[in-house]
């Protein structure tokens, strides 16, 4: 199965590169109040039970993929078409 | 009656760029210093443990995310546990944060620059095994060189440091947008200190400050006085 963890800089944390693409952002002329950015981290998971997996992928941002004090995350599974 | 050198350990991760420079600073401060590979799973008999700066693992994911789970850090993790002094350089620093050892994160500075150069830094606590040599409200100059010293703490955890005290060193003046210009913090028991600037690359006038050596010669004697009560 497949997921996508995306992992964000929590809200009130300063993300000083998102700060840097916003004004570039507005250098272009767009017109853009906030650029926050994160990570994208795409997981082939072994289990094909959907439960199983999340809880599974949900221990690997607890350990590793996130760190709790300054950031979130999301956890997006696809499931197989059959 | 000459004293024991106290046998120090700095572990190698890969990456890791300022190991030898951590070896040769301990030695020269009259330690017995010794690399310890990061895929040993104990450690040998030591007083201390250094772990030194350096871009462990290319900083991937975040800085000392991965090197956390290293072998030898498992063996640090214990070596701490029983009351062993550890003390994190930079990149050291930043693994003891990820692994839990120390309360905060360091993360990207915030001017996205990467800063080298010399710090002014004030030491707020004498009574650490790490700052034994230094004077309360001491100004040191210890050189930086990261690209993600920027130390933070939320509201909760700042006050709860600052009540228990463990907040070492200061910058004197901005240098990364660390949280209170938190340069060096130590952990409740007092055993493990982290600290951005590095004393290792400031151990003689030659090289621009000797302060460097104040922190490392508290480190080498408050071993060596584990090492005595322990024969």
């Amino acid at each position: 199965m497949k997921a996508t963890v995306l992992v964000r800089p929590k809200q009130g944390i300063l993300d000083p590169e998102g700060q840097a693409v916003e004004s570039s952002l507005r250098r272009l002329g767009f017109s853009v109040d906030e650029a926050r950015i994160g990570r994208v981290v795409d997981l082939e998971v072994q289990s094909a039970d959907p439960a199983v997996a999340r809880a599974e992928v949900e221990r690997m941002c607890e350990q590793l993929l996130a760190n709790p004090l300054i950031e979130s995350y999301e956890i997006e599974l696809v499931e197989e078409q059959k | 009656m000459t004293s024991p050198q106290p046998r120090i350990g700095v572990v190698r991760f890969p990456g890791a760029c300022d190991d030898r420079d951590a070896l040769w600073a301990l030695a020269a401060l009259d330690a017995e210093a010794l690399f310890v590979w990061y895929q040993e799973t104990e450690l040998p008999d030591l007083d201390a443990v250094v772990l030194p700066g350096g871009f462990s693992y290319g900083d991937y994911l975040r800085c000392g995310a991965i090197a956390r789970f290293a072998p030898a850090m498992e063996a640090v993790v214990e070596f701490a546990a029983a009351g062993g002094l550890v003390l994190g350089i930079c990149n050291g620093f930043q693994i003891l944060c990820e692994a839990g050892l120390l309360p905060g994160v360091l993360r990207r500075n915030e001017s996205l620059s990467f800063v080298c150069r010399d710090v002014p830094l004030v030491v707020e606590r004498t009574d650490t095994p790490f700052t034994t040599r230094c004077e309360h409200g001491q100004t040191l100059t210890i050189p930086v060189k990261h690209g993600e010293g920027n130390w933070y703490a939320d509201d909760d955890l700042y006050e709860e440091l600052e009540r228990r005290n463990q907040i070492v060193l200061r910058y004197a003046e901005p240098v990364n947008g660390s949280r209170n210009d938190v340069a060096g913090v130590v952990n409740g028991r007092g055993n493990v200190m982290g600290l951005m600037p590095h004393p290792e690359h400031a151990v003689d006038s030659l090289l621009g400050s000797a302060d460097g050596a104040l922190i490392l010669s508290s480190l080498v004697e408050s071993a060596r006085e584990r090492a005595l009560a322990a024969v």
